[in-house]
């Protein structure tokens, strides 16, 4: 039987897999480069980038709890410019696209560095992280308010005519007024779910147990909410969704497929496994051979209901 | 490299410590004192991380009974503190594991013949005996370890194997002298001629003070860290320490899995 086709679409990005790796929990692509074949991926998202360095929160950032984890790393980066001296060569030399995952504490600051990677060839495309509070209107973070979103993404928008995701917060009562929102103002493809906020608590210490007091919930835990909203999602935008949220097997991402999702994001699992996004998508491969599916493509919102 | 090694043999040291051997590839040789390994406890989602262990050897383990191969093995030595070691400590030999390593940047030698000072607190041991061993080749070296009781005063008679000097202080007084371990570091210091180099893996306190009497002495000091980590590979960004241009103002974070877990003691932030 011939090999089935994986390839997928988004945005006008080719992906020889749908399986990608998440925001955050790959680096820069080179830190796991020893352990994981970056050119067995679809793609690869860049650690969270800011106009300037960000030194990110005290310690401690993370914590486990039962089948997650709680991160508070305060979104930590080198700033564009380092970016570009230092983290854009090793980018250059490998041959799966790179998606450059960033943020700003305003509009204008989206706008700019939306700018400033549309003028680099390696940047594939743009992840814009709208979880963020927005400085100049009394901290409400840009992705629970679907006005705020809608301001950010059209500036973001007109900045850039490279391919742009959105990555959608789950800390919101209705996800689909968001991820509309969005789809109004010009995304070419949104991300879901980003992380769960949360918080540990260490009982002998009375005290919370991330300095940060609450964090971001990732890993396997959340899968069944992710996938209730990238199903929610995908049912009312005509983009392309790509699912994101405990996926730790090919299992995991094919389910995501069904719910709705073209594409999928690999977190947490990298940090227990670095090879785990080229693993998912072996598994994936294999699946498809065996259930005798000669396209990835035609599973993509297939759940039958 | 990550790897399936097997487990050659578990068993406790001391209460609520462990001593773990188990099977590495050749390549593993190669691994420095100081670095450090992720173990994958087990394939379930729980607990989720790997958790981080200093090497505490590397060899060639040699089966007692006739026949056997001889492989190449290292060591971890570990305190049960949690769900995770707790498991681990009830694993038995030919139970097999995913390991991540060797990670990070170990320990900075020195010049040879020069007087080497290793201090230890308790499970801090575990990255010291590989250190032992790489530096009893060229200088004289001391141990200093301490604990709260006699039960964390961890392998001691391996580091007297090796040649190595060695005082032991515990806060109770249940073994060698009641008090802190930096009091006989101070009184060492005191009467070595010539610019002894300092080891230190241990609490934080312990290493704080060692840091301190180090640098009062203008010694070089190299102490090896702990951190909460998720990769182990400076991805994730969870293990950061202050480092010495730190304040709340100007941070000034290092990566203790890839830029540690060892670094110079005036590198980093003591919150002074």
């Amino acid at each position: 039987m011939t090999a089935p086709d994986m390839s997928v679409n988004i945005a006008g990005i080719k992906l020889r897999n749908p399986v990608m790796t998440a925001s955050g929990t790959f680096g820069y692509g080179e830190e796991f480069s020893e352990y994981v074949d970056l050119e067995k991926i679809g793609a690869y998202v860049t650690k969270g980038l800011s106009l300037k360095p960000k030194a990110g929160n005290p310690t401690p950032r993370i914590v486990e709890t039962p089948g997650g984890m709680l991160n508070a790393i305060g979104l930590q980066n080198v700033g564009i410019d380092v970016f570009v001296e230092k983290k854009l060569p090793f980018i250059r030399s490998v041959n799966t696209p790179a998606i450059v995952n960033f943020f700003g504490n305003t509009i204008d600051e989206y706008a700019e560095l939306a700018h400033r990677l549309d003028e680099l060839p390696e940047v594939a495309g743009m992840e814009v992280n709208i979880s963020c509070p927005n400085v100049k209107q009394g901290g409400i973070v840009f992705g629970t308010d679907p006005a705020c979103a809608f301001d950010v993404v059209s500036a973001c928008r007109k900045a850039t005519a490279k391919p742009l995701i959105v990555k959608l917060s789950p800390n919101v009562t209705d996800v689909t007024v968001m991820a509309r929102a969005c789809e109004d103002a010009g995304a070419d493809a949104l991300s879901l779910i980003n992380t769960l906020t949360g918080m540990a608590i260490d009982l002998q210490k009375r005290r919370p147990v991330l300095a940060n007091v609450t964090g971001g919930f990732s890993g396997p835990a959340i899968k069944p909410v992710a996938l209730r909203m990238v199903w929610q999602v995908s049912r009312v935008v005509k983009v392309p969704v790509i699912g994101i949220g405990g996926i730790m097997n090919a299992t995991d991402a094919l389910e995501f497929m069904l719910a709705g999702a073209t594409a999928v994001q690999v977190g947490t699992a990298s940090f227990i496994n670095p090879a785990s996004a080229q693993q998912v998508a072996e598994g994936m491969e294999d699946w498809l051979l065996k259930n005798h599916v000669t396209d990835v493509k035609s599973l993509i919102g297939a759940l039958e209901t | 490299m990550q790897f399936k090694s097997m487990i050659l043999s578990n068993f406790q040291v001391s209460p609520g410590y462990w001593r773990m051997r188990m099977t590495a590839p050749p390549e593993f040789a190669s691994a420095r004192p100081g670095q450090f390994v992720m173990v994958r406890v087990n394939s379930a989602i729980d607990p989720l991380l790997r958790r981080p262990f200093g090497i505490f050897d590397v060899g060639v383990h040699t089966p007692s009974h006739s026949g056997g191969v001889s492989q190449p093995c290292f060591e971890i030595l570990y305190r049960v503190v949690g769900k995770g070691t707790e498991m681990l400590s009830s694993l038995h030999s030919t139970d097999q594991l995913d390991i991540l390593g060797p990670l990070g940047k170990g320990f900075t030698v020195g010049e040879p013949g020069q007087d080497k000072l290793i201090v230890g607190g308790g499970v801090g041991l575990a990255p010291l005996y590989l250190l032992a061993r790489e530096l009893v080749k060229d200088s004289p070296v001391r141990l200093f370890a301490g604990g709260r009781t006699r039960d964390d005063i961890l392998c001691i008679t391996e580091f007297e194997r090796l040649g190595v000097e060695c005082y032991v202080a515990t806060e109770d007084g249940s073994l060698g002298r009641c008090g802190l371990v930096t009091e006989a570091l101070t009184a060492t210091l005191d009467m070595l001629q010539g610019r002894p180099s300092i080891f230190a893996c241990g609490p934080h306190g312990m290493l704080n003070a060692v840091a301190r009497i180090a640098g009062q002495r203008e010694l070089s000091c190299q102490v090896s860290l702990e951190g909460y980590m998720a990769c182990g590979v400076g991805a994730c960004l969870g293990c950061v320490t202050p480092g010495r241009e730190h304040s709340v103002e100007h941070p000034d974070y290092r990566c203790v899995c890839a830029e540690g877990p060892v670094f110079e003691s005036s590198d980093l932030g003591w919150g002074r």
